[in-house]
């Protein structure tokens, strides 16, 4: 058996702050698992009414890109200005874009 | 109203307000940054119900004294709390055993107040108060289980908590003249008909905590009629210093 971990794992929080928008990264904490992770998300970043839903995730288990890859991943983008909805007419309705 | 109703407010201000203070005792000694945090929120919904019944038993008093006068210029034997949460928090076993043992009880307390009371003064705070002190009562559980399942020596000192504040909890049930009144008044029900459902509760977290329900046989009582443990006039003094050195001083 391996000798126990004397910290508890990184776990990122994402919270909704209201219906209708998307959860947002807030932050990281220190949990033993997945319930003392969103007890202590509730703790640490809703005490000033921040919060309708709470999202936690092992840091461990997100994949990142590497900076190195920068170039490949976001400059073929640079010259494909139609992609941006600046063309269109966006009706009033329409909010959160 | 019942004439003994203020002193039974008083009863469950004390309680809160003498956990409170305690609780607020670990800010910055947290054993991580989120428990510390967690703590405080706890202390900090304790002391807004203290507040809100403090002033409530003051006004059911009818002598003019707020929630300061009650809070800062009593002695250690004029507060009514039970003598569970003025324990010194030892460990933090010690601190989540006593805040287990006790937040199961508040629970059923403020239930029966919410929907229950004559008074509707006292059923507003009770409801506000039932939605902290639910998230209390899971967090202290979730923890004690965590402990008592948890390594051989986070069981063992956990069992120790247990037993040495085992023989506190009986008072949280006794029942005397002023509770009485306010049970035939329409306020609150015996402390006693709590007893079944909390001994229910606790021996479930218990034996999912795997710990050892302690034989109950000494009865430490006394809080309700001022006879405290020297723990009290301790934390008053500390509590009390600024307000008695500068009377109605302010931040």
């Amino acid at each position: 058996m391996s000798a126990p971990k004397t910290e508890w794992p990184l776990w990122e929080v994402f919270i909704r702050s209201r219906q209708g928008l998307s959860h947002k990264h807030v932050g990281s904490l220190h949990a033993a698992d997945a319930t003392m992770a969103i007890s202590n998300a509730r703790d640490v970043y809703t005490r000033r009414q921040e919060g309708t839903s709470i999202w936690v995730v092992k840091a461990e288990d997100i994949t990142a890109s590497t900076p190195s890859d920068k170039d490949v991943l976001f400059d073929p983008a640079n010259d494909k200005i139609y992609r941006h909805p600046t063309f269109y007419d966006l009706p009033d309705e329409v909010k959160n874009m | 109203m019942a004439d003994q109703e203020h002193e039974w407010i008083l009863r469950l201000g004390d309680d809160a307000l003498v956990l409170a203070q305690r609780l607020s005792e670990w800010c910055s000694h947290g054993p991580a940054l989120e428990e510390d945090i967690a703590l405080s929120n706890i202390a900090l919904d304790l002391l807004g119900q203290a507040r809100a019944l403090l002033t409530l038993a003051g006004q059911r008093e009818g002598l003019g004294r707020d929630e300061d006068a009650l809070a800062y210029f009593r002695t250690d034997r004029e507060f009514r709390n039970a003598l569970l949460v003025e324990l010194p928090n030892g460990d933090f076993g010690d601190t989540i055993v006593r805040q287990m043992l006790f937040d199961q009880f508040a629970v059923l307390r403020y239930e029966a107040l919410a929907s229950q009371t004559v008074d509707l003064e006292l059923a507003a705070i009770a409801a506000k108060a039932l939605k902290e002190v639910r998230y209390h009562a899971a967090h202290s559980a979730q923890w004690v289980v965590r402990l008592g399942d948890g390594t051989e020596e986070s069981h063992r000192r956990v069992q120790e908590s247990l037993n040495m504040l085992w023989p506190y909890t009986a008072e949280l049930f006794e029942d005397d003249a002023v509770s009485k009144a306010c049970n035939e008044a329409g306020v609150l029900p015996l402390n006693a008909s709590f007893t079944a459902r909390w001994t229910e509760q606790v021996r479930a977290i218990l034996e999912e905590a795997t710990l050892t329900c302690p034989e109950s046989t000494a009865l430490l009582t006394g809080g309700r009629s001022g006879r405290h443990t020297e723990h009290l006039s301790y934390m008053l003094a500390e509590m009390q210093v600024l307000q008695r050195t500068y009377p109605g001083a302010e931040w």
